[in-house]
């Protein structure tokens, strides 16, 4: 099915966004990491939410994902690897594609930078999804360049698929298969020749025909390269329209204030201004 | 007209010679998905002055490797028998369209 409207994030500007646009009757699917994974979830206590002082960040987005639910938001748990507008919206969760007509990108700020040599091997060597191009590396080596919460899994499948795997991060990951062995390690860099031969990690090269980089979430500017941003922050109007027709932003990915406050309003705004301009829209 | 090459099909219209985009994709690919209708439409777009072919890697394993494909989907374009350019993930039509227009 087509819907409305997809929502990329699942923090309070995404859900918000969602209540906003269920409240509209529109048809919404939330892409998003689970709420645990949100950088709001560790907050231990969250004072300035007018009116509701005093609870933990878990606490507000349980509640707040609650409400979404409640208000017939439809989930999918996962990464957008890759967007395309294309009669209106496609994007893509592991194999899965999912169809909107608008957009509202509600990730958060991604606060990893690329790694020395990870665009230039893009392609050759480096890859951002397992499912895509697992299947490419049976028998060889890939290093899982671990910085997100479903890594392990994703390293496991490759290894099962028929790959080397080994799984390199700043902290001992969870979840992953015995037989993958482990380096821990921060700075890295991908190194090759014509494609990738291998990777730096901590001074220390590890030699591998690909490197899979896993991270949290996928920057919206490499979704959508013809992103308008400004100091690293999307672009947007009163309305958080972007420069994309149909594409509306919301959050921490607009700019500072990062609080939930903002990220809620905003969500809110950006949801109202998606519902407006699909009820424009000349039927197709 | 859209031709899924085989590795025979494939070198025959490489000694041809003549502008060609191929994309290499697979079925189990989300994205490679994604980008189909765009070939599609561009096959019939370029219809007498480009080749516009595609590539399934996991039947056509051979020519994945001949041309180091290893993320997909890959869009490699072709004159006079060799590679010209390569586009690597999905990409918006305009992205291609430029390619082809500029090698017509």
């Amino acid at each position: 099915m087509t819907y409305d409207i997809i929502v990329l994030g699942s923090g309070p500007a995404g859900l918000a966004a969602a209540v906003a646009a269920r409240g509209r009757d529109k048809s919404v699917l939330v892409i998003g990491n689970r709420w645990q994974d949100s950088p709001l979830a560790k907050a231990e206590r969250v004072d300035n939410y007018l009116g509701l002082p005093g609870r933990t960040g878990a606490e507000m987005l349980e509640a707040f994902y609650q409400h979404a639910a409640e208000m017939g938001v439809e989930f999918v748990v996962g990464k957008a690897i890759s967007l395309m507008a294309w009669n209106g919206f496609m994007v893509t969760v592991g194999s899965q594609v999912y169809e909107g007509k608008a957009l509202i990108l509600a990730p958060g700020v991604v606060r990893q930078a690329k790694y020395p040599g990870e665009e230039e091997y893009l392609g050759r060597g480096v890859s951002y999804c397992a499912t895509c191009d697992g299947m490419l590396y049976r028998g060889k080596q890939v290093i899982v360049v671990g910085r997100s919460s479903d890594a392990p899994h994703e390293a496991n499948y490759l290894q099962r698929l028929g790959a080397h795997v080994t799984y390199v991060s700043p902290q001992p990951p969870q979840g992953l298969d015995e037989g993958i062995p482990f380096v821990k390690a921060g700075k890295l860099a991908v190194k090759g020749e014509q494609a990738v031969t291998g990777l730096e990690a901590d001074g220390v090269l590890i030699p591998c025909d690909g490197v899979f980089v896993l991270r949290q979430t996928v920057a919206p500017t490499d979704l959508l390269p013809t992103l308008e941003t400004e100091a690293g922050y999307i672009k947007v109007d009163r309305r958080m329209a972007t420069n994309v027709e149909g594409v509306f932003a919301a959050g921490d990915c607009t700019g500072t204030p990062l609080q939930v406050s903002k990220a809620v309003g905003e969500g809110h705004v950006a949801a109202l201004s998606a519902c407006e301009y699909l009820d424009q829209k000349p039927e197709q | 007209m859209l031709v899924h090459f085989s590795k025979e099909g494939f070198d025959k219209a490489l000694n041809d010679g003549k502008l060609m985009m191929v994309d290499f994709w697979a079925d189990w690919c989300g994205p490679c998905k994604m980008l189909g209708p765009v070939i599609d439409d561009l096959a019939n777009q370029y219809e007498g002055k480009a080749i516009v072919g595609k590539v399934n890697v996991d039947e056509e394993q051979e020519l994945a490797i001949r041309y180091g494909v290893m993320s997909i989907p890959t869009v490699i374009f072709f004159k006079d028998g060799k590679e010209i350019e390569r586009k690597v993930g999905v990409m918006p039509g305009g992205a291609f369209t430029q390619v082809l227009d500029s090698n017509l």
